[in-house]
């Protein structure tokens, strides 16, 4: 039996704001695999970058983790000084962020980003030593090493979130976390930038959790899904067994407000109603007001996630 | 944009009422001096031709004749200039180094006692008069803890003249930079000494801008997606506030460099009257005693032409330091 | 490094209001003092030899006296009246100059509109103090000459505050519609585009008292202030000089002092102010 790699239990992170406190993750607890892929679905607001930021620790003021453990490959996140945590960052555990344009620092060079980077985690390396390994990274993701004496508004952003994604594995990392990253590309370059991803996952061994409100990109590249609303996992499990049968009605709907290629002629169904407000939840099952097999008790409990279909799912048709 | 400066100040000094001649001579002097006098400076003449013959003789870097003495005003203006540059440029590292490292710390510590306190730190620092604070240092600096002379620019005798390389004399008017060629450093020193109260009260005044400025841009910059993405890469903070945020924050600061400019001008015709310092402020406010206009307008003019050329330099700078302006 | 937790977000919000009341507060304890200052002064403010010269603060004279026997205490009440109607005036002279050719330049635009706007940026660009000086040696001493020497300095702040306020709202979709809508003409678009500035107007205008007073101060100190008659902080302040280095420093400090402290009060309320009415820097928890 594999340990797992990363495993969050009960994390709650809160942002307090003006009008009260946003409840941007609740109660979330998952478990992720070495070497597997865990794609997380949801709407915007539905929690899914706040999760990818709070394993490293990285929620920005005026957020706070409320609650929950993180543990990484025997290590206690949480519990973990600023320095330890600056090792694990970009080390162990990396971010693909999601806008390459806003991600890199636009007076540092290409090639800087990377020496800074390798020369940080290592300070024993020689400037020559970086730049080559910098060199041969952009050479693995097809960009010519010539490149690096540029700035990042001189690349495109296919070529961009390469240089992202460079950065992310530069040092070897064993859990790779992708936020959004191919949302502000076009969709050719998408397609490139997943086939790389792909690529790469195997060639490293990668351990992957992947961000997105994109359900085809997940249903390409996950082993597992986690879909999220409104700060929770309200669905757990196999890609293939969620795409199959989908359980809880958010993930059915979700799957339905998709245009299918396979059946064009049927037309999409958005999901009535819009996500809650995060400072003032719903009661109970925080996607009843829109679920169309709303019944008695889900507006008074909360569902608890419970085995179903060898998935995790939260809901009272399940219980 | 130069003209117009120049035309407003010729508006100001010749078209607005009064006659400078008139108010030149306090007591009754007769119509054939006050009018030998107006023809001298050319007052007799027309408004037009007085305008032509305003901008012909700025073009030839002829600023007038002073009142007093009938010497040429361009002279006087050029042998004070120095000490107001060497004043200026002091001055200016000394307010934007103390703004930006003050206004790096608040915006680090956002919301916090340090924040708050050099926040009220700078708009103190502003509402001080500068020839009071100038008054203050000096006299608590200067007569009472005897740490530095009170006036002047350099003790008797401690005048650098610069060096001379072969038949080439090298002198900048600066006496911090004279005395390095010179190579004598008493004479460096002693420039030093002279020159640390009126930097410091001048560049307390100015520096509030730059705090608040550099503050409110670090606050922004340190929002910004390439900074938490330089987090994510585990960079340790001290890089990350200082390559990542402030060299991006900074560059509108060099801007304000140039905006503050006039107002480090407008402070140094106090400061030099305050610390005696012989620049091109205490010659204003000297020339204002005796009503000598010329020498007023022929001051006022570089004042303005400086301005222009500092706001020029600025704008070359930023070009220069943006790799996204070059392109 | 530790991370501090600011929940509160009524903070920022909060700090600004109280800027607002401690600048309004100390500039309304300054003005009423200049105002009741001839019920409340010890001893008349110019009366020569009601004690002896230089003396430094005692029980008798809480802020010692000058060199020509002068309460300190009662010049010190008296003396900001000049500095203040100086500003005063210079401000309303400047706001309703400044805000009027705003207006015109913005709303009429074309060939105006750039002329005003170069004339005034270069009037903006010169140093202030400078231009005040050229201006006021031009005009000779006195309250209204002063003050008009820094109302001029100052209208390309209002000029450039309104145009560009004006010009956005121009531009804006609701003042095309009632245009649209045969809106009589330019009376009922300044209904719209007037009670906008308000905002930015009146924090111009708080830290146009303050830069008034400093400029009056400056003017004073170089000789081109209001003639000695009357007790004034900033002539106190330039002959206080001298006598500072025989070591009377009351003479200068407090009216020094005063200014500082008034000068404060308007930037403190102005800042307060440009942050509450400026909600985008409140967003910033």
């Amino acid at each position: 039996m594999v340990k797992p790699l990363l495993s969050i239990q009960n994390l709650s992170v809160e942002y307090a704001s003006k009008r009260g406190q946003v409840k941007a993750v609740t109660d979330v607890s998952l478990v992720l695999d070495e070497g597997s892929t865990l794609g997380i679905v949801g709407e915007s607001g539905s929690g899914k970058s706040t999760l990818g930021f709070a394993i490293l620790n990285l929620i920005p003021l005026p957020g706070r983790i409320v609650a929950g453990r993180i543990t990484f490959d025997h290590t206690d996140i949480l519990k973990q000084n600023e320095d330890d945590m600056r090792r694990i960052r970009g080390g162990q555990i990396s971010i693909i962020f999601q806008d390459p344009l806003t991600s890199l620092n636009p007076l540092l060079k290409i090639r800087d980003h990377f020496t800074e980077l390798l020369r940080i985690h290592s300070p024993s390396t020689s400037k020559e030593d970086a730049i080559s390994k910098a060199g041969q990274l952009l050479d693995n993701l097809a960009i010519s090493p010539e490149r690096l004496s540029d700035y990042p508004h001189q690349f495109s952003g296919g070529m961009r979130q390469r240089v992202m994604i460079g950065l992310a594995l530069a040092l070897n990392p064993r859990l790779v976390i992708a936020d959004e990253p191919t949302t502000a590309l076009d969709v050719i370059v998408e397609a490139q930038i997943l086939e790389l991803m792909k690529r790469l996952k195997d060639e490293y061994g990668l351990t992957v959790i992947l961000i997105t409100h994109n359900i085809g990109i997940v249903a390409e590249m996950a082993d597992r899904i986690a879909v999220m609303y409104a700060g929770q996992i309200v669905e757990m499990g196999p890609t293939n067994d969620i795409f199959a049968d989908p359980l809880h009605p958010y993930t059915k709907g979700l799957l339905e407000s998709a245009p299918n290629i396979l059946h064009p002629e049927r037309s999409m169904r958005p999901i009535p109603g819009s996500p809650p407000d995060l400072i003032t939840l719903p009661s109970g099952c925080k996607f009843h007001p829109r679920c169309s097999r709303v019944f008695e008790p889900c507006r008074i409990r909360e569902p608890l996630p419970v085995e179903c279909n060898r998935r995790l799912v939260a809901c009272h048709l399940y219980d | 944009m130069v003209l117009l400066l120049l035309t407003l100040v010729f508006v100001i000094l010749r078209v607005i009422p009064g006659d400078p001649v008139l108010l030149h001579f306090e007591k009754n002097v007769s119509s054939e001096a006050m009018n030998a006098m107006r023809h001298e400076l050319g007052t007799d003449k027309p408004l037009l031709n007085q305008y032509v013959d305003y901008l012909w003789g700025l073009l030839h870097g002829d600023m007038g004749k002073s009142m007093i003495d009938y010497s040429p005003v361009s002279q006087q203006v050029m042998s004070a200039f120095p000490a107001t540059l060497e004043l200026a440029i002091y001055s200016t590292i000394f307010a934007v180094v103390l703004g930006v490292l003050l206004g790096v710390r608040a915006a680090c510590r956002f919301n916090s006692a340090q924040d708050h306190g050099i926040r009220a730190f700078g708009t103190i620092t502003y509402a001080l008069p500068v020839f009071f604070l100038g008054m203050a240092l000096q006299l608590i600096l200067g007569v009472g803890l005897h740490l530095f002379p009170t006036g002047g620019r350099t003790a008797i005798g401690m005048e650098p003249v610069g060096c001379t390389i072969g038949s080439f004399h090298i002198a900048t008017g600066l006496y911090t930079v004279d005395s390095l060629l010179e190579g004598n450093l008493l004479k460096f020193a002693t420039a030093l000494r002279y020159l640390v109260m009126p930097t410091v009260s001048l560049g307390l005044v100015i520096c509030g801008t730059f705090i608040r400025m550099t503050r409110t841009n670090m606050l922004e910059t340190l929002r910004l997606d390439f900074v938490t993405a330089g987090r994510a890469r585990g960079l340790p903070n001290r890089l990350i506030t200082y390559t990542y945020a402030l060299k991006n924050a900074f560059l509108p600061v060099l801007t304000m460099i140039g905006l503050q400019f006039a107002a480090l001008l407008a402070g140094a015709v106090l400061t030099e009257t305050t610390f005696s310092w012989p620049g091109l402020g205490r010659y204003l406010a000297g020339r204002i005693g005796f009503r000598d206009y010329t020498a007023i307008q022929g001051a006022v003019i570089f004042f303005g032409l400086l301005v222009a050329l500092a706001s020029l330099v600025v704008d070359l700078l930023y070009a220069y330091l943006d790799p996204r302006v070059r392109l | 490094m530790s991370r501090k937790l600011r929940f509160e977000s009524l903070a920022t919000g909060g700090a600004s209001a109280w800027m607002v009341v401690i600048g309004g507060v100390t500039i309304l304890t300054v003005v009423m003092m200049t105002v009741l200052s001839h019920y409340i002064s010890p001893f008349n403010p110019t009366a020569i030899n009601v004690g002896p010269i230089l003396q430094p603060p005692n029980s008798r004279f809480p802020l010692g006296t000058n060199h020509l026997g002068e309460d300190m205490l009662s010049r010190v009440l008296c003396g900001g009246s000049v500095m203040l109607q100086v500003a005063i005036l210079s401000v309303v002279i400047c706001s309703i100059t400044g805000v009027s050719i705003g207006l015109m330049s913005a709303y009429v635009g074309g060939f105006v509109g750039k002329i005003s706007s170069l004339v005034m940026d270069s009037i903006y660009a010169f140093p202030g103090l400078v231009l005040a000086i050229a201006i006021a040696a031009m005009l000779g001493p006195g309250v209204i000459n002063m003050a008009l020497a820094i109302a001029v300095v100052y209208v390309p702040s209002y000029f450039r505050v309104v145009r560009s306020q004006v010009l956005t709202v121009k531009e804006l979709t609701y003042v095309e519609a009632a245009r649209a809508l045969g809106a009589k003409s330019r009376r009922i678009i300044t209904r719209y585009i007037l009670p906008n500035l308000l905002p930015s107007v009146v924090v111009v205008v708080t830290l146009n008292f303050a830069d008034a007073i400093l400029m009056a101060a400056g003017l004073t100190f170089l000789g081109l202030g209001v003639p000695v008659s009357i007790a004034d902080w900033g002539w106190d302040l330039t002959y206080g000089r001298q006598l500072m280095f025989v070591g009377a420093w009351w003479v200068g400090g407090f009216p020094g002092f005063m200014i500082v402290v008034t000068v404060w009060g308007f930037t403190i309320l102005g800042e307060g102010l440009s942050e509450l009415l400026n909600p985008r820097l409140r967003e910033m928890v």
